[in-house]
């Protein structure tokens, strides 16, 4: 249990008093995250991350900005989980606590609440958990993402259907497509990218379903899987979605040959469900796997390994690619304010829009639009409860399985 | 449009799918049936009406599954425990609050039990963090396989729903016998009918709303217990089973046991249509959706019965 | 009026209008403590004045967004494609297209809303009690559930208005003043409304509903203008939240029963029903009590919460107006006649 009483004023006066003595300034961030409700899974890996990152940046020097060293110090609140909420949030960071840069909620629908605020205040935002391409056609120039947007996350999952369909001497209009996402803007998403490249393939989407938020049952979509027989099957519904997913995939004996989902990683669904899980299709923004490396997290499999050190409770788990990304977006301010020079935010937002850096999590560069270009999503098979890494060819450590076999 | 034909179309096609959606359904309505009996005993007996329920359900999967990964506990033997702590968290609640709640109106006890339903839901939250839980129950030692497969694989039974369905029932059979034949059951049927006349009568009837609210909070808890090992549990799920079992006890009226199981299980089913064809993000709204049609169903009812006494 | 009845008045307008301009950086959370008075007023004309306690006034608020944002684009653009635009597409809006169809997005959500009451209103009226919570309570559930599923308002995805292009520290202080000006005006029409045969005719009906049928009373006509009334205020009330959030979605933002929803029942039930002060006093010490829990008990505020509304619904349910009445009833122009008090101490 953390309880953090943090942005009160009263402990604002005692951090500066304290602060004479201390070696480093600190720069105040904003940032309101899910710590109750649907996506409270998920913010608590985004605020490990950031927390993880600040103490990585402050052992190795802080942020030295001339001659000066400062450290981060984050000011949280808890946005429920409703948009509504963190929206006043923002604003109570921005006009209360008066952060003057601020750093992303945990989900799509959260960004998506809070940008406006951010943008009409002009402070900086850089986000790390908000993948929904809407963001990003709004014109917003306070905002950047460290992520790759969500169309991405399956797009390799429908090429491969597509290969494999080829191999097999198939018409592209006989790949059907089956599609279940939950019914909020990062899924719907993801659809609307799966559905773009399915018909732009000429695929066939034979089932479209959205599942509630509240779902905990969805046999009756697995039944007309069973029925329809479709060539790859779609599941997106955050970490509650990939449970019940693997876990009735498995208690029905779904044979479908191929089946992609989002956030297996952070549902656990190897040490939950174990074969049950065999074979499946996740799609991640960052495997620590791969051979990305920078000075301060060292590399991918190093960053994995410190954090479990930090966070223990993690344990057998994986690290999810949330709190990796969450890091990454601490690592970007920290290289902007260095290059910026300065703690002028115009000046910042500046440097930030220039980043260009390697970092244990990928590249990282901003588009005009904010969101990062330099980085691919990558789709990995879960073989025997191991994640590897098949798609894309580029990153690719082991040969896809296809058609997937269910483990008993 | 065309999806809802495509649906229809696949039920004509594949008679076998009917007996499936049956089958899931009453998996399902056993379950919300068990929340929905401890409702109708709570409302029928002391005229409260306990938006908690859902919370109940959830705090006995919670039981079931912390003992599970830190003692080790059998998920089955998880179904007596959570009935035993799940009592006494019922009695606790009683004697903080619900006791102060039966006399007054009716609206009181939404509220109060609605207060409560947000505490219990963020306790549990920093308790046992917000991920979704499940608990696999493996069978193999009682000899029995872990899921049977009829109909080319098209219609599954895994052993948890089984067990789960077969605990529900001798749950159900269980209280019904108690209130039957047994002292303390024959007491809360005399307060449910008055309390006052009970009073007279020698009936301790604070000792009954005790035991009564208690009884439903174990009953909530040991469905939750079985809920665990059939589908997933999640701190803020608990209102899932608060609407299904307002559904189910407004459709079945009080006092009505059988009625309550009959109806649990056909809204079960409903639902299992409903998603079938409609699709499955319209579940909540069915089941909600069915508790109007009930709601304006006996009113209508009132309406003829107050024509003819005129 | 009296002397000091007029310059009390004259001070609180006093107050409203400087607030913002005393506490700029607390502009946001001054309105929406005004939406919070707003919808505990209007609560009230049906839960504490009539007796009929809705728990689905929440319908009008999401109903309200929704309306208010459907016309505000529609004037402009094709809504279905406004909305289906969530990959592409960009769609500006100029500041008189905003402040037009800001005006009449939120009347129209206000007519809209009140033109539901009276439909949904000549069913659900017919359920007592508890019925008639739960009915109104299943009413709003199961409309954020469908327009969830509603492609054509965005679905699951909600809607994103557009951003007014001119300061934002105006923007903010014109959604203040739109709120603190349907907050007065409906102050003033409940203040004249409960005077009149009209509140006397709905009290009766709480006190008791066969008593006044019989004595000739249409109760229904009463019990769907009430609501009516009140769902035009709230409707109106949503389609400036919506103006004011920007982005909002069905589930969490609009149709949000367990929040706002209960919350302004809770507002009510704090500061007194039946009064006409009591709710804005109510939703005051809820508004403060909520940010402070917020503030300062991160993680626990739900826990404080939910012990808030068990003890007062437990313990003080006639609120801090009911607490006064009993305690100084002469402030209420009440005079108790001596039997009745000595009787009353008798109980």
């Amino acid at each position: 249990m953390k309880i953090k009483t943090l942005g009160i004023s009263f402990a604002m006066m005692m951090a500066s008093t304290a602060l004479a003595q201390a070696a480093c300034e600190e720069i105040n961030i904003g940032a309101a995250i899910s710590l109750t409700g649907k996506y409270a899974t998920n913010g608590v890996h985004t605020q490990n991350g950031y927390e993880f990152a600040i103490k990585k940046i402050d052992e190795n020097g802080g942020v030295k900005i001339g001659d000066k060293c400062y450290k981060f110090k984050v000011t949280y609140y808890d946005d429920e989980s409703k948009g509504d909420r963190a929206a006043t949030l923002a604003e109570r960071l921005i006009n209360q606590d008066k952060v003057q840069y601020m750093l992303g909620p945990y989900s799509s629908g959260m960004t998506k609440a809070i940008a406006p605020v951010t943008e009409k205040y002009q402070i900086p935002m850089i986000e790390a958990e908000g993948a929904s391409r809407s963001l990003f056609n709004k014109g917003y120039k306070y905002l950047f993402a460290v992520l790759s947007t969500s169309e991405q996350y399956l797009a390799s999952a429908v090429t491969l259907a597509g290969e494999k369909a080829k191999e097999a001497g198939k018409e592209m209009s006989d790949v059907k497509v089956a599609i279940a996402v939950e019914n909020d803007p990062f899924s719907l998403d993801i659809r609307a990218g799966v559905m773009e490249d399915a018909k732009k393939a000429g695929m066939k989407i034979v089932i479209d379903e959205k599942l509630p938020r509240d779902l905990s049952d969805m046999t009756a979509i697995l039944t007309k899987v069973k029925l329809i027989k479709p060539d790859l099957l779609v599941v997106s519904g955050h970490s509650k979605g990939a449970a019940t997913a693997v876990r009735q995939i498995g208690e029905q004996k779904i044979a479908s040959p191929m089946i992609a989902m989002t956030h297996c990683e952070a549902a656990d669904v190897t040490g939950n469900f174990g074969a049950a899980a065999n074979d499946i299709l996740c799609s991640t923004q960052w495997a620590e796997t791969l051979t990305y490396e920078d000075p301060i997290f060292g590399t991918a499999a190093n960053y994995e390994t410190e954090f479990k050190a930090a966070y223990p409770e993690y344990g057998e788990k994986k690290v999810p690619y949330q709190t990796a990304q969450a890091s990454a977006a601490i690592y970007v301010y920290k290289d902007a304010f260095e290059r910026a020079g300065s703690l002028d935010k115009e000046k910042v937002r500046d440097a930030i829009s220039a980043t260009d850096m390697k970092t244990f999590y990928g590249g990282i560069k901003f588009s005009e639009a904010g969101n990062n270009v330099a980085k691919p999503m990558v789709l990995r098979q879960i073989q025997d409860g191991k994640y590897n890494v098949v798609a894309p060819s580029a990153f690719a450590s082991h040969p896809l399985n296809y058609p997937r076999k269910p483990g008993s | 449009m065309d999806q809802i034909l495509g649906n229809i179309d696949l039920l004509i096609q594949f008679p076998v799918v009917n007996l499936k959606i049956i089958i899931d359904g009453v998996m399902i309505g056993a379950l919300f049936a068990l929340a929905a009996y401890g409702l109708a005993l709570v409302w029928g007996v002391m005229n409260v009406k306990n938006l908690a329920q859902g919370d109940f359900v959830i705090g006995g999967g919670y039981v079931s599954w912390w003992l599970a990964n830190n003692v080790g506990l059998h998920p089955l033997l998880g179904v007596p425990v959570a009935f035993v702590v799940m009592w006494g968290i019922g009695w606790l609640t009683y004697k903080l609050v619900i006791s102060r709640v039966i006399e007054r109106d009716l609206f009181t006890s939404l509220l109060a039990t609605f207060g409560l339903a947000i505490m219990y839901a963020q306790l549990m939250n920093l308790m046992f963090g917000s991920d979704t839980q499940s608990l696999v129950l493996d069978v193999s030692i009682l000899g029995l396989q872990n899921n049977y497969y009829f109909a080319d694989g098209l219609i599954d039974l895994p052993a948890a729903k089984v067990i789960g369905v077969v605990l529900a029932a001798l749950l159900a059979t269980g209280v019904i016998l108690f209130m039957k034949r047994s002292r303390m059951g024959q007491a809360i049927r005399a307060t449910a009918q008055d309390a006052r006349a009970a009073r007279v009568l020698g009936i301790d009837t604070e000792k009954v709303y005790a035991f009564t609210f208690s009884l439903n909070s174990a009953i909530c808890g040991a469905a939750g217990a079985i809920i665990v090992m059939v589908w997933v549990i999640q701190p803020f799920y608990g209102i899932t089973y608060s609407v299904r079992a307002f559904v189910i006890v407004t459709a079945a009226g009080l006092g009505n046991l059988p009625g309550v199981i009959a109806a649990g299980l056909g809204i079960g089913a409903a639902e299992q249509y409903g998603s079938h064809i409609f699709g499955i993000g319209y579940q909540q709204a069915i089941a909600v959706m069915l508790l109007l049609a009930v709601l304006v169903y006996r009113l209508l009812q009132q309406k003829r019965n107050r024509q003819v006494l005129q | 009026m009296t002397m000091q009845k007029t310059s009390f008045y004259a001070i609180l307008l006093a107050i409203i209008v400087a607030a913002p301009f005393l506490f700029p950086d607390f502009t946001t959370q001054l309105a929406t403590l005004w939406l919070f008075i707003i919808v505990a007023m209007t609560w009230d004309m049906t839960g504490g004045q009539m007796g009929y306690n809705s728990l689905g006034n929440i319908f009008f608020y999401g109903t309200g967004m929704y309306v208010a944002a459907v016309i505000a684009i529609g004037l402009v653009y094709d809504v279905g494609e406004y909305t289906g635009a969530s990959g592409g597409g960009r769609y500006d809006f100029t500041n008189e297209q905003y402040i037009i169809g800001f005006i009449l997005g939120t009347l129209g959500a206000g007519v809209f809303c009140a033109l539901s009451a009276f439909v949904l209103g000549y069913v659900l009226f017919g359920l007592r009690g508890p019925y008639f919570a739960i009915g109104t309570l299943g009413t709003a559930i199961a409309a954020g559930e469908l327009v969830s599923n509603w492609d054509w308002v965005g679905g699951g995805q909600g809607i994103t208005l557009p951003v007014y292009g001119g300061d934002y520290d105006q923007t903010k202080l014109f959604i203040y003043f739109a709120f603190a000006v349907v907050g007065v005006i409906l102050f003033i029409f409940l203040k004249w409304l409960y005077g009149t045969r009209f509140g006397a005719a709905i009290n009766a009906i709480r006190d008791d509903e066969e008593k006044a049928e019989a004595m000739g009373l249409r109760t229904l006509r009463y019990k769907l203008w009430t609501w009516a009334m009140s769902a035009f205020f709230v409707g109106m009330v949503g389609g400036i939240s919506a103006f004011q959030l920007i982005s909002f979605e069905p589930l969490e933002s609009a149709y949000q029963t367990i929040n706002l929803g209960i919350f302004m029942v809770v507002c009510v039930l704090l500061g007194g029903k039946g009064t006409l002060w009591g709710p804005i006093i109510g939703a005051i010490m809820f508004q403060v009590f909520k940010e402070v829990t917020w503030n300062y008990f991160l993680g626990w505020q739900w826990v404080a919460l939910g012990a808030l509304i068990v003890i007062t619904v437990v313990y003080f349910q006639d609120g801090l107006m009911g607490w006064l009445q009993q305690k100084k009833p002469e402030w209420f122009g009440i005079r108790i006649d001596q039997k009745e008090a000595a009787s009353e101490a008798a109980k």
